[in-house]
Formats: structure tokens, sequence, C-alpha cells
């Protein structure tokens, strides 16, 4: 059936528009159906494509649902223990300045046990991107409550809803680190509708494009959904997402450099 | 007067059906079909592909990197 609606006339190499980047390795990518890191890979993946440096660089995988990263990633990459992520990029930053190197993490890994990684590497202001994938909850060990989980919102830790009282509240970590000297550029942005996926990749770009300038620390976060972890469907979480975690957690970028 | 037809190709078996893609096309093109492809999930399909603009939506929200997009101009 799906054969069969296929247009012999227009499916040809010369009418493409858009194909998977050549960046991506074989693997299937590991993630439940409809999750945002996929689409994150991709953004990251193309940025690296479109300028060319692939050979030059250094992705840093976190501890969580994208531990496998560099299973995905045609580039050279390197795992972290939980949270070290910033860490690690600053060494490897530090070794060889004129490669490219970013971290690639959630929630969990960057917001919770690497707090004081990411503050301490985004105050010094090492020239690397972070990439942080933000979907309130702790997706790969079974939806545990995360440090971004919503005040109100169920996990299999809260199950009657955060409660602020005895569980404390959110962290906004992305407006934190901005209040920090040594970021250059912070930016929010999500993946679910095909806007936000432009726009995402403008920032990833910019992020990327301020390291060889050598401008400092960017730091982009990209909302997510976590269907498995918010028991959603897809489509279902999306929505989720714009009505409940938007409000509390709002796109756009949030320290621009001033204009020079 | 001529006019953009597009169409798309769906890697099936890599399809994991979460139905993203289907929203996002503004002109309704994409539906999950009723088959399965061999991991069980119901793979997205140019249901209506007579309307298909090439527009990219559903490849761009797709996060598998399933879909492939190609368009054409074609004079009436």
């Amino acid at each position: 059936m799906a054969e069969n609606s296929i247009n012999k006339d227009i499916v040809k190499e010369e009418n493409l528009v858009f194909k998977k980047t050549g960046l991506f390795t074989d693997k299937p990518l590991s993630y439940c159906p409809g999750c945002g890191h996929g689409t994150a890979h991709r953004l990251v993946l193309e940025t690296i494509e479109e300028m060319g440096i692939q050979s030059e660089t250094i992705g840093i995988a976190p501890v969580g649902c994208s531990v496998l990263a560099y299973e995905f990633m045609d580039i050279d990459m390197q795992q972290a223990a939980h949270g070290r992520a910033p860490a690690l990029a600053t060494a490897i930053k530090r070794l060889y300045p004129e490669k490219f190197v970013f971290t690639y993490q959630g929630d969990g890994d960057l917001a919770a046990i690497g707090t004081a990684e990411t503050i301490h590497a985004c105050n010094r202001g090492e020239n690397i991107t972070i990439i942080f994938i933000n979907n309130g909850i702790y997706g790969m060990t079974g939806g545990q409550m995360a440090p971004t989980t919503l005040p109100g919102m169920k996990s299999s830790t809260s199950p009657y809803g955060r409660d602020i009282q005895s569980m404390g509240n959110p962290l906004k970590i992305t407006e934190l680190v901005a209040q920090l000297p040594g970021t250059y550029f912070v930016s929010r942005q999500a993946v679910h509708t095909p806007a936000a996926v432009r726009k995402a990749k403008k920032a990833i770009k910019t992020a990327f494009e301020n390291q060889k300038l050598k401008k400092g620390l960017s730091f982009v976060e990209i909302v997510s959904n976590c269907n498995s972890g918010w028991k959603m469907e897809p489509v279902q979480a999306n929505q989720w997402m714009v009505d409940n975690m938007f409000p509390f957690y709002p796109l756009g970028d949030i320290k621009v450099p001033a204009e020079q | 007067m001529a006019k953009i037809k597009g169409s798309i190709v769906v890697n099936i078996e890599r399809c994991k059906g979460c139905g993203v893609c289907v929203p996002s096309c503004p002109t309704t093109v994409i539906a999950l079909a009723d088959e399965v492809n061999g991991k069980g999930y119901h793979y997205a399909y140019m249901a209506n592909p007579e309307t298909c603009i090439g527009c990219a939506n559903c490849a761009l929200v797709c996060p598998d990197a399933v879909i492939t997009v190609y368009k054409m101009k074609v004079n009436e």
C-alpha cells in the first residue's frame, strides 16, 4: 500500500528536498517513539554537517536516555560519568582548543547530579557548547521526579503530584546560568512543531558558531516530551508540553550578546 | 499555472509510528497505516499523495529521520 503511493516522477535525486543527514550512523535510535531526543540529535548533526566540522568535533555523551548518543552520531565522542560532561568537555577543549566540543545532556544529568559541574563550567566561561534536553523527568530509569519536574506533576516518585512543601521547587537552571558572566549565549527552544524545530536549529547553529569565534559558553536548552515517563501518547504529550511546560519554561533567547 | 507537487518516502522499517508527523502536515497527506512493520508499529504513509506540496514539515519533526522529501514543479 505504502509502496504504491510513491510517485516515480517526483521521487528523483534532483527533486530531493530533505533527507536524513549522513552524520547519523546506521543504528536505529533507541529512543521511545516520538521522543524529542531524535530530533535534537538530528539538529546537532545537521549543524555539524553544514559547518563542515565533522572531523573537528568532539561530543560528550551523558548518562541518561541519551547515554548511547555516541552510537548514533558519526563523530568523535566521549562518554562522561554521570553529570560530569561539562568537566570532561573543559578538559578536552583545553587540550584541543581548535576542536569544537559540545556536551549533550538531559535534565537528570545536567540539573541534578551535574549541577556543580554545569554551574562552574558556565561561570568559568569555557568555550564549549552545552545542549540541554529538559523533559522534566528521569526518563531512562522509569519516570522518577527530577529537579525540573513541574509543581503538581505526577511521576513515579511523586504519584500524587510534586508537592512544593515537601519536595521543593523546580530548578530553572537555564535562567540560573544566564546570570553568570561566563555564558555568552543562552537560549531555550523546543522541537515539537516544524517552526520550533527551525528556531531550535538556528539556536544550535549560533551556539556552535560562537565557539568558532571563541566567545565563551553557549547553552541551549531544548524542552522536550517524555511520553513514556508522562504516560501519554506522543502527540498528546507534545500538547501537554505546550499547555504545562511552556508557561513554566518559556521559549526564546534568554541571554543574547549585545550588538557589536 | 505551475504547481508544486511533492512526495515523501518513509523508511517503513525504521518508522516507530509515533504520529508526530500527522498533525504537522498542512495538507493532511500523512496517516498511520493499518498494517504494521517488522517491529509492530503502525508506520506513516501517504494517504493522500496528490495533495503533498513537499514542504518537509513532516521530515522536520520526525524524531527518527525516516522521512525523505522530494518536490518538483509541474505545469498543468
